[in-house]
Formats: C-alpha cells, structure tokens, sequence
C-alpha cells in the first residue's frame, strides 16, 4: 500500500491495481481540478479501479459536480470502474438527480468499495487486490 | 417537488458561484475555467467550452474546455463574416443541434470535428450590447435526457453573465494597453522636455563664453545635493532641472556685460543682477512637470541672511529648493577658472563654506554636499560623478578628508546659525 507523497495536498493511496482518492474539502474550488489530476495520474499508473472517499466531503457544488464529471469521462476512457464512497445523503439524492448515478457506483464505506471491487475484479478474472 | 427545491437551490447556488468569479477579473483564464465548470455543473453536461470571439483576426479562440479526451485546448475556429451573423442569429439562448436553422446548419458542417469532438449539443452566441464576444458549446447531460426549456433559460441567463465577464476583462485589458500606451508618450514628452532644457542650458552658457557648462554643472551638482538630502526621484530630477535652467535670465543681459574680461562696474553688475528676475519671468508661464523651477530662478541668488536679490528674502522666506541651486551655483563659481581668477584649491573652498553658511548658504545644504563629497573621496560611489565634474587630482583624498571631515563635524555642532543682516 502506498500512500501519496505530503508534496500533494491530494490524499490517495494505492492498494494493487485499485486506488482510493480522498476529496476531502478541496473538490468545490478551482483548486479541485488537483482531485481530478490525482484521478487521471492513478488511471494512468495503471490502476483500474477507483474509489472517491467522500468522507469529509459536506455539500457538493457545481465546479465539483464539474470536476466529478471529469473523473468519470477519465474512468470511462481507460475502461477503470468507479466507485464513490461515504458520500451523505443530500450528496446522494443530487447525484441521483443530476445523473451521475447512470456512469458510477456508490457504496456505504470505503471497505464496502474495495470489497465490491475486489469482486468484481476476481469474477472478470483481472489481477486485483 | 422534493427534486424541483433541490435543483432549484443548486442552481442558484451556482449562479452565485458564478458572479464572484465574474467580479475577480484578476485571472481570466481561471476566471473562465471556473466559469465553466459552474455552467456543466449545475446541469451536470459531461463536455463543454467556452470560446472568446477575436474580431480583429475573425476567428474563435478557446478559452476553457472539458471533456474533450485532452487537456490542451482545441485550436481556433476561422470565420467569415457571414459565420458571425449566422452565429448573431441564433439568438440569445441559442439552438440544439437538431434544429435546422439554416446558419446553424451551415456553422455545423464547417466545424463538424471540433463540435464532435465535444459532442455539442447546445450552441450558445455570447452577445453583449448587440455585438458577439464569444460563444459557449454544450455537450450532453450526465441524466442523458434532453434540454428541456428551464435548462435553457439556465444556460441563457449562466452564459449571459460570462458573456459579460469577458467583455470587462476585454474593456480592461485595453485600458491598461492605452494606460501603458500614454505612459509611453508621457516619458516621451519627458524626454523631450529634458532635451529641450538641455539645449536651453547649452544656449545659456554659448552666450556666457566664460563659464561653458555651468548651467549642465549646476544641475549636476544640484541633483547630488538633494539626493544626498533624501529628495524622491521626482523631487531630484526637478532640481536637476531648475539647475540647468537658473541662469536662463543671462539671455536677456547683454553679451558684452557676461563676457567683459575685467571686473565690471556698478551699473553693469546692476543689469546682471536683473537675471534671476528675468529668468522668473521667462519660466514661469511654463508649465513644467516639475514644480517650483521658475522660483528657484529667480531666488538662486537670496541669502539666509537676508542680503541677496532680487527680493532680499531672508532664511525661511526662501524656497529650500533655490538655496541648494544657490550652493551648486557658488561651488561650481569656486571650483572652476574663470578669466579674471583661477579656480580655487578645495582647502579654500571649504574655508568659504565655513565663512559663509548660515549667512550666504544654508548649513543643511552645505553638509549635504560635504557629506556628499566625503563619499566620492572615500570611495563609496560607484559612478564618481564629483571627480569627473571636477577634474583629476581635485580631490586627492589626503589633502581633502581631514578638512572636510573637521568641517562637516563644526556645521553638524550646529556652530552656524543663520546670522540675519536684519536682526
């Protein structure tokens, strides 16, 4: 497991071919396109499934609506799943109303994630955790 | 219901987003990225742009992208006249790719690669005071359902504002190119002022066969002075100038009073006294950038003690700027040859400092060119301006620092009060 260098104000770490990004309070500023980046660097390293912990995540804006749409279009491209985790429930019902429910999955915990992934990954015989 | 509140609370949350990023003008390509990610989000659209309209070279510059598969922006879009008015008549809230407006059509086919690449569905004109500023394009949505009418007016009244945004930054940016533009002239014109003075100041001393370059010497001297005194740049460079121009009256005297080779005599040193009046009189209908030079002029020759001319003003009646023109004036008398009389050694000139501050000159001006001297000599200046205005071997720093630095040392004891010849 490896967690991402302090020079990146971005959290994550990396457990085999699956990543964990933590939005924590960044994702509603410009300065959440870095979350997006994070994303992108992960899917580029060759991790192929990806989890956003949204635990201290409070309400979600528009740039960040924007900036989680970006994830997903990066998700999609590189054929990575996408899980969003700890997400609270007004965060949930936007999700669903805007859409975004259609292209990701939610999970109650981040271990429920990496769980859901861990199975999937062995069903579709990849090398995952 | 329960949906309705809550897009209609994200919605105006968004369009509050929206005017603080507008109102920061600071950054305009963050402004316009911000602007954007507020506009997909509030819609959740998956890919989108916003695109600035250069008029002058006819053509669509991308400003802010997402969701193109890149993250450098897409190239420029070149238009023709007749792709603005197509664009103009889409109308303010613009047209869904299934429509079939003819200009629409005819603005689709031509970009058809980049307007794929974003998989636009929405084309937004952004028109302000009737003229188009740029345009927004609008993928999909992340529901996958159509643009419905209050999507519409969403993006209208969104795009509206960023349609705004970016007509202020282009009214900025092209103040702040006709404020560096006047600048520009502005230090023309001081440029040319300067030269002017200069050419005065050759045409002043031309006439005074005698004393070539004093009016140049002066302004030199005078310029160290009241940078030695702390005076602003500003401040530095209109002394500089009252320098050069405080003989300006001797146009005036006539050739053969300046340059008689003998002492001249009482009516003639009355009619050369007539300068600093004369010169008063030619400055002061000038507006010069600097304030203050025809007064200098005309009081270069006052006293502290109250027994100079034309006016006879005594210490605080003279404006500072004029005594240390007087100052630079006597030294530079002193320290040069002149056809009667040889210059004199600096010993001697140090003997008249002392003699003579606090009645013929004032002792802040004479410490501040002491000490300005004690620098030169010692070495501290890099540009040695005093050596090159007084020759070689002028200021040999053993005959020069013991005297100057006992000198120095008496005027700051505060040894010289102005003595009125008033009192």
């Amino acid at each position: 497991m490896a967690e991402s260098s302090a020079s990146n104000p971005v959290r994550s770490r990396c457990i085999g071919e699956m990543a964990v990004v933590y939005a924590g309070d960044y994702l509603n500023k410009l300065s959440g396109e870095r979350i997006e980046r994070e994303c992108r660097r992960q899917l580029a390293a060759g991790c192929r499934a990806l989890v956003i912990n949204f635990r201290d995540t409070g309400l979600v804006n528009s740039i960040g609506i924007s900036i989680l749409l970006g994830v997903i279009d990066a998700a999609e491209a590189t054929g990575a799943q996408l899980v969003f985790s700890d997400v609270n429930k007004s965060t949930v019902e936007l999700f669903e109303m805007l859409g975004l429910t259609r292209h990701v999955a939610l999970a109650k915990s981040e271990q429920e994630a990496l769980d859901t992934l861990s199975e999937f990954a062995s069903e579709h015989g990849a090398a995952g955790h | 219901m329960r949906d309705n509140m809550q897009k209609l609370i994200h919605t105006f949350a968004a369009l509050a987003d929206l005017g603080q990023e507008i109102a920061d003008t600071s950054d305009f390509e963050e402004m316009m990225r911000a602007s954007l990610h507020l506009l997909l989000g509030t819609l959740a659209i998956r890919r989108g742009a916003i695109i600035e309209y250069v008029s002058e070279e006819q053509k669509l510059r991308f400003v802010a992208a997402r969701g193109g598969g890149s993250e450098e922006l897409p190239a420029d879009l070149e238009l023709e006249s007749e792709d603005v008015e197509g664009l103009m008549s889409l109308g303010l809230c613009g047209l869904t790719r299934d429509v079939q407006s003819p200009a629409f059509v005819q603005f689709a086919e031509k970009f058809r690669g980049t307007l794929d690449t974003l998989s636009v569905e929405l084309v937004v004109p952004l028109v302000v005071r009737g003229h188009l500023i740029g345009l927004v394009l609008l993928g999909g949505k992340a529901s996958e359902e159509s643009f419905t009418a209050e999507d519409r007016d969403v993006v209208c009244s969104m795009a509206r504002h960023i349609g705004v945004g970016m007509h202020t930054h282009r009214l900025l940016t092209e103040l702040e190119q006709r404020a560096a533009e006047n600048r520009h002239l502005y230090e023309g014109m001081r440029e040319i002022y300067k030269d002017t003075v200069r050419a005065f100041a050759a045409a002043i001393d031309c006439k005074d066969k005698y004393t070539q370059g004093h009016s140049e010497r002066v302004g030199k001297y005078s310029e160290i002075i009241a940078r030695e005194m702390g005076w602003s740049d500003e401040e530095i460079e209109g002394i500089s100038i009252a320098g050069y121009l405080h003989d300006i009256g001797k146009l005036v005297v006539e050739r053969d009073i300046l340059n008689a080779p003998y002492r001249i005599d009482a009516k003639q040193s009355s009619e050369l006294n007539r300068h600093p009046a004369a010169g008063y009189e030619i400055l002061s209908p000038i507006r010069h950038p600097y304030a203050d030079i025809s007064l200098m002029a005309r009081y270069h020759h006052e006293r502290p003690d109250g027994r100079g001319y034309p006016d006879g003003l005594t210490d605080e009646q003279i404006p500072f700027g004029a005594k240390i023109v007087a100052l630079a004036d006597s030294f530079d008398a002193m320290t040069t040859d002149r056809p009667y009389k040889k210059r004199r050694s600096i010993e001697d000139v140090f003997e008249d400092f002392r003699r003579n501050t606090g009645k013929q000159f004032d002792q802040k001006v004479v410490v501040a060119l002491c000490r300005a001297l004690l620098k030169e000599v010692e070495g501290e200046t890099k540009d040695r301006r005093m050596h090159k205005l007084l020759g070689k071997g002028y200021l040999e720093p053993e005959r020069v620092l013991p005297p100057l630095r006992k000198l120095i040392s008496d005027l700051e004891s505060g040894a010289y009060n102005v003595v009125s010849s008033h009192a």
